[in-house]
């Protein structure tokens, strides 16, 4: 009963054994070895992350010392940020689904693709070995003259493991723009695109206009750690908020590359299992766009009180509050999509409302801090980390989890447990709040982020957050367990399990090879749920199930 | 199958739009790196311009000179290259490129000698070599002296890495059909002038700025 | 009420209440919008969930009046928002006249506070209600930040340039002091109080600190001890400007320029000379690029400044 002899026209029935895997150039298994080694990623920043809260239930540092502690935030989040969130939906569910949904064969450089893995892997290679020699110690940020002249940390390693990394999302992202350009199936124009592809769109270009920006100023760190470069030392004459603006000059437009994908999830989710289209559809896939291009104007707000002008701050925080508008419109979309629907709550569906609430939250925070004054009281203090928490986890890794639910059966052939999803769906949320909602409480208290030790009476609110973590923890652990076991013993799925639109569900569950036996024509806009034999069709995968 | 690299793409025309594409995305990403650089280098010449203006004549102005000439050469060779492949008159087409590499390999070696010159005079604070400057303010000089061995390093590697392309694609150049000689050639050409046009900007910055 | 639970930092400045009005403010406004669209999103939950017998006809999905009424209206309550924060924001700028001015050097990891008269404290600064009290800030090595979450007030210490921040403390206490921005091993240590008392408490508590230099006398012996005064003396043979009443004062560069001489100038004149030269003079100023520690810097920069005695406290330019 394997599966190869039942589909022998499936993607995982070409060749097992490892080296069908590693030299492979099909998309679908590029995207399985980034799922895999990502998963490792999420759960060694995770664990990281488990350790800091164990450490904070107390005020004083006892359980770590204070260089391993400043050791464990700065790994988490480079590992959190450059080798989980960054290439978490692009490259596992973009990578997989990309041609699948605009009908194409591939990707239109499978070599790149996989090269791009390898390249993945050999910046990996470089940052956990930094961890292995001893760690860094400048946070995820690299501020000068720290990282240059004074950490005692594998800076050099590390950064260099980021640079590497960088190049293969930039392959990534040309990859897509290229294959979004040239192999859209016939009648498939721009605005029947899935939001999906839309999204991907976006952050490609993001990746490969950015991410330069962010090598430029990692080479120049190494240059002045090795060769003594004084560029950003103010000894020698250098400027250290030069370093700070180059770094939010990527970083910020990183941040959506770090949302982007998660809102094109949502926007297939939330259509599917309301039955209706989506809400003002060109007005979500161009307020993706809107995103990605004011993105790269608002650096600045994360500079208010570093001694930039004051004129300066003001400017960039009016533009913060203009990249705020294309999110909130996107909001108000996704809550009107329910509408007249015929709503059913599977776990992507659930999945995907909790999304809806942390990230319209976290956005929200997002507002506080850049109105100015506000700032000036909560930079650099926990209602930042909850901030980006409730964006980056709250959002993007809910609406990944979202995502892998949704598309399991295509990418496996087989189906989950609904109901451990459900439960496992439920715990995140509420561990997910439990954790992070105190943090909000404490920044405006004024603790400061990354301190080893803090002051007694902020405990806690400490102990809450890190209770929570425990949650956390648990939600995350359950779909590793249930996931897994359906790899093995999951109900056979059907081509469309949860009769979808998309040109993805029109071929097998796994597909072939070549993604379809027949190439498709498409003559529909995307999220057709309102045409005649799909409105009031109920579904039920399992009623499906039990007719094959 | 008809005859592409990919499978993604079913016909070779296609293919080399693609290609091509792929290509210019490629270019805006690196506009993008050395952009950055440059800016960092405009906003310290706005810091200390006085410095910066001394120790820029420190460097060797007819090296830096030639090798623009070099580079030039280059590009015209390049363009060439891409005349005859349209053609379809490959043996020509080898030609060029080759010749192209070799002015490449040239101003490598120029580079090369300049580097050899200007760490011998003690002008390269790299690696904790001595550092010694005769001019006014030897600190920003120091801070010069910096920024351009980070920038011209870096715009000879990715020369580098056009020539070892080209080197490549002659290799392989049996084993290609006409069709994808043609895309490569094209997506080589766009790189290279490229780095060319870089140097084209690098070369008044660095060697002419208040000459 | 609280159970020893603390909801908010106490407001202890003249602009706490007035940030705090903000938040609270985007509180609500959060609150409410939060809560509008969990009910909403909730209701369609419910009202539409699969085999209920809702009405479904009709509509297509979008509405051009609906997308254009909530996209004006967020733009509109986001230019608020920005608005009000900014022009609190803006008051960073303006300390109001006749302040204080302690000297802050941040360096890793600790605060060391020097005031006017020469009173040094580590990790705690004391100062009195009710005037404004400016710290100018420097780093001796990486980038701190001077943070007291009950002035609800934060800046930065950059090394290699001097920054400020000004607050009146209205409540006389304890405060904690905190660093920010993460500078190495024990930036969590890098901290302690600010202790705002009674003015009269204040100037008892000054008298009571062991009597130094003032901050202006040593940087005058510093200004000896280097060689400045070689030069910059009237009896001077080298022919170098007169330092008295420099300090705010516009001076010509020999480039057809104009700069007033803030504390960036004053620094960069003594770190890197040849920057700026004032016209009509040879530029034969040699750098003291790593001869001065930034303590010593504020020293000069203190004595520099006491020879212009009617000048702004702080220079609206600096920054
Ligand atoms: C995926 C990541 C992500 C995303 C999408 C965002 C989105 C936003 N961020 Fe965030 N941010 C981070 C990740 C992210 N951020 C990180 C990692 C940091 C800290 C880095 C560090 O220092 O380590 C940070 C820090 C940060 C700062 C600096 C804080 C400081 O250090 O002092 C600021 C300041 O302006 C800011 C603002 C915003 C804004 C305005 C948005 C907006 O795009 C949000 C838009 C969304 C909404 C507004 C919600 C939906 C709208 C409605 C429900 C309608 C109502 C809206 C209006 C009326 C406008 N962020
Ligand atoms: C980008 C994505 C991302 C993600 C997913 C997370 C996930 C989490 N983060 Fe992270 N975080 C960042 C990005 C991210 N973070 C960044 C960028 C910073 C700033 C760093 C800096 O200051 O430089 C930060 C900082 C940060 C801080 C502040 C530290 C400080 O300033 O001192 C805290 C504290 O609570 C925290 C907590 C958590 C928790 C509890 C999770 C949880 O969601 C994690 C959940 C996952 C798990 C719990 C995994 C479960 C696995 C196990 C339990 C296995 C255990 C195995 C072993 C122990 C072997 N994070
Ligand atoms: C060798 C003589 C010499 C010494 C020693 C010297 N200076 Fe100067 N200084 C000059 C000259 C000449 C100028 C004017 C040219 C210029 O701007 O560089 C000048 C300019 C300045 C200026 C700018 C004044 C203006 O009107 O623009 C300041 C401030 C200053 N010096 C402070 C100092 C301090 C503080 C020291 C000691 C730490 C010092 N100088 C030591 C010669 C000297
Ligand atoms: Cu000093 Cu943190
Ligand atoms: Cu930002």
């Amino acid at each position: 009963m394997s599966t190869e002899a039942l589909r022998p026209s499936s993607y995982l029935g070409e060749g097992a054994g490892p080296a069908a895997w590693l030299l492979t150039t099909d998309h679908k298994r590029v995207a399985w070895l980034y799922l895999v080694s990502l998963t490792a990623f999420f759960f060694l920043g995770g664990a990281f992350a488990v350790l800091m809260r164990v450490e904070l239930a107390t005020p004083a540092g006892d359980l770590v010392s204070d260089d391993t502690y400043n050791r464990l935030f700065s790994l988490h989040g480079i590992i959190m940020v450059w080798f989980f969130l960054v290439p978490s939906i692009p490259a596992t569910l973009g990578n997989f689904l990309l041609p699948l949904m605009i009908g194409a064969r591939d990707l239109a450089f499978p070599r790149l693709n996989l090269a791009s893995w390898y390249v993945f892997i050999l910046g990996s290679a470089f940052a956990l070995a930094s961890v292995l020699a001893g760690g860094v110690d400048t946070g995820w940020t690299f501020y000068t003259p720290l990282s240059t002249l004074y950490a005692n940390g594998f800076v050099s390693m590390a950064a260099l493991g980021v640079f590497i990394v960088g190049f293969s999302t930039i392959m990534t992202g040309i990859n897509f723009i290229v294959t979004i350009h040239t192999l859209r199936a016939p009648g498939l124009t721009w605005f029947r695109l899935p939001i999906f592809v839309w999204t991907m769109y976006a952050t490609a270009l993001v990746m490969v206009l950015a991410t330069p920006v962010l090598a430029a100023s990692l080479i120049l760190i190494v240059l002045e750690r090795l060769f003594g470069i004084g560029i950003f030392n103010p000894a020698l004459g250098g400027d250290p908020l030069l370093f700070q603006h180059l770094f939010w000059f990527y970083s910020h437009p990183a941040v959506y590359i770090m949302i982007l994908p998660g809102m094109g999830v949502v926007s297939e989710v939330l259509p599917c299992f309301s039955r209706r289209p989506l809400f003002g559809y060109k007005a979500v896939a161009l307020s993706s766009m809107a995103i990605a291009v004011f993105g790269f104007l608002v650096w600045g707000h994360h500079m208010f009180v570093s001694g930039q002008s004051a004129y300066a701050g003001v400017l960039f925080s009016f533009l913060s509050f203009c990249v705020a508008i294309p999110s909130a419109i996107k909001v108000f979309n996704w809550s009107l999509t329910l509408r007249k629907g015929e709503i059913t709550f599977e776990t992507p569906m659930l999945y995907a409302l909790f999304f809806l609430a942390l990230f319209t939250f976290g956005g929200l925070a997002g507002l506080f801090l850049a109105a100015l004054a506000i700032d000036v009281h909560v930079h650099d203090t926990y209602f930042v980390v909850a901030h980006f928490h409730y964006i980056m986890v709250g959002g993007m890794v809910t609406a990944y989890m979202a995502g892998l639910h949704f598309w399991w059966p295509k990418l496996t052939g087989r189906m989950y447990s609904e109901t451990w999803g459900r439960i496992a769906a439920t715990v995140t949320f509420l561990g997910f709040n439990l954790t992070f909602f105190p943090q909000f409480v404490l920044g405006f208290l004024g603790m400061p982020r990354r301190y080893h030790t803090y002051p007694p009476e902020f405990q806690f609110w400490h102990i809450l957050s890190s209770a929570g973590a425990v949650v956390l923890a648990v939600g995350y652990l359950m779909p590793l367990l249930y996931l897994g076991w359906s790899l093995f013993r999951g109900a056979r799925a059907p081509a469309n399990p949860w009769r979808a639109t998309g040109l993805e569900w029109q071929t097998a569950s796994p597909p072939p090879p070549h993604n379809f036996e027949t190439m498709p024509v498409v003559t529909r806009p995307a999220y057709a749920y309102d045409m005649k034999g799909l409105k009031h069709e109920r579904f039920s995968p399992h009623r499906e199930e039990a007719a094959q | 199958m008809s005859g592409t690299e990919s499978v993604a793409f079913d016909t070779p025309q296609r293919e080399r739009r693609g290609d091509n594409f792929a290509m210019w995305v490629f270019i805006a990403s690196e506009a993008m790196l050395f952009g950055a650089i440059f800016l960092v280098f405009l906003v310290a010449h706005i810091d200390f311009g006085r410095a910066f203006a001394g120790a820029s004549k420190h460097l060797s102005l007819p090296l830096g000179t030639f090798n623009t000439v070099l580079l030039i050469t280059s590009s015209f060779t390049m363009a060439l290259a891409h005349m005859l492949a349209l053609q379809r008159r490959w043996r020509a087409t080898v030609w060029a490129l080759l010749a192209t590499s070799a002015l490449g390999v040239c101003f490598l070696v120029v580079k090369g000698i300049e580097y050899g010159k200007e760490i011998q005079e003690g002008l390269a604070p790299l690696l904790g070599l001595p550092f010694r400057y005769s001019g006014p303010d030897p600190v920003h000089a120091e801070f010069f002296f910096g920024l351009y061995f980070a920038m011209t390093s870096l715009h000879a590697l990715h020369l580098i890495g056009g020539i070892v392309v080209i080197t490549g694609m002659i290799a392989l150049w049996r084993t290609a059909n006409p069709a994808s000689r043609l895309g490569r050639v094209v997506a080589v050409g766009l790189y290279w002038h490229f780095v060319d046009i870089i140097w084209v900007f690098m070369f008044p910055v660095l060697y002419l700025i208040n000459r | 009420m609280s159970f020893g639970i603390p909801f908010a930092p106490p407001e202890a400045s003249s602009i706490a209440g007035s940030v705090d009005t903000l938040f609270y403010a985007l509180l609500a406004f959060t609150a409410a919008l939060g809560t509008f669209l969990t009910i909403l999103v909730v209701f369609y939950a419910i009202k539409y969930r699969a085999g209920s017998g809702a009405e479904r006809t009709g509509e297509r999905a979008r509405s051009l009046p609906l997308e254009v009424t909530w996209t004006a209206a967020s733009l509109l309550i986001a230019f608020v928002i920005f608005g009000w924060g900014a022009v609190l924001f803006l008051r960073r700028e303006h300390p109001p006249m006749d302040a204080l001015e302690i000297a802050g050097l941040g360096k890793q990891w600790m605060w060391e506070f020097r005031h006017s008269g020469g009173q040094r404290e580590i990790n705690e600064l004391h100062v009195p209600v009710g005037k404004t009290v400016i710290v100018s800030l420097a780093s001796q090595d990486v980038i701190h930040s001077f943070f007291v979450p009950a002035f609800r007030v934060k800046q930065d210490a950059v090394p290699g340039r001097t920054t400020h921040v000004w607050f009146i403390a209205d409540e006389p206490g304890q405060y904690h002091l905190f660093c920010a921005q993460y500078c190495g091993t024990q930036h969590s240590e890098m901290g302690g109080w600010v202790t705002a008392m009674r003015p009269e408490d204040y100037a008892a508590w000054l008298g009571n600190q062991g009597k130094g230099d003032t901050l202006a006398a040593g940087g005058e012996k510093l200004f000896r001890a280097l060689g400045c005064s070689g030069c910059h003396e009237k009896s001077s043979k080298v022919r170098a400007p007169d330092l008295a009443g420099i300090f705010g004062r516009p001076v010509a560069l020999d480039n057809q320029q104009t700069v007033i001489a803030d504390e960036r100038y004053l620094r960069d004149s003594i770190l890197d000379p040849k920057k700026e030269i004032a016209a009509g003079y040879d530029p034969v100023m040699p750098s003291f690029d790593g001869l001065l520690d930034e303590g010593e810097m504020q020293m000069l920069l203190a004595y520099l400044k006491s020879l212009s005695p009617q000048a702004p406290t702080k220079n609206e330019a600096t920054q």
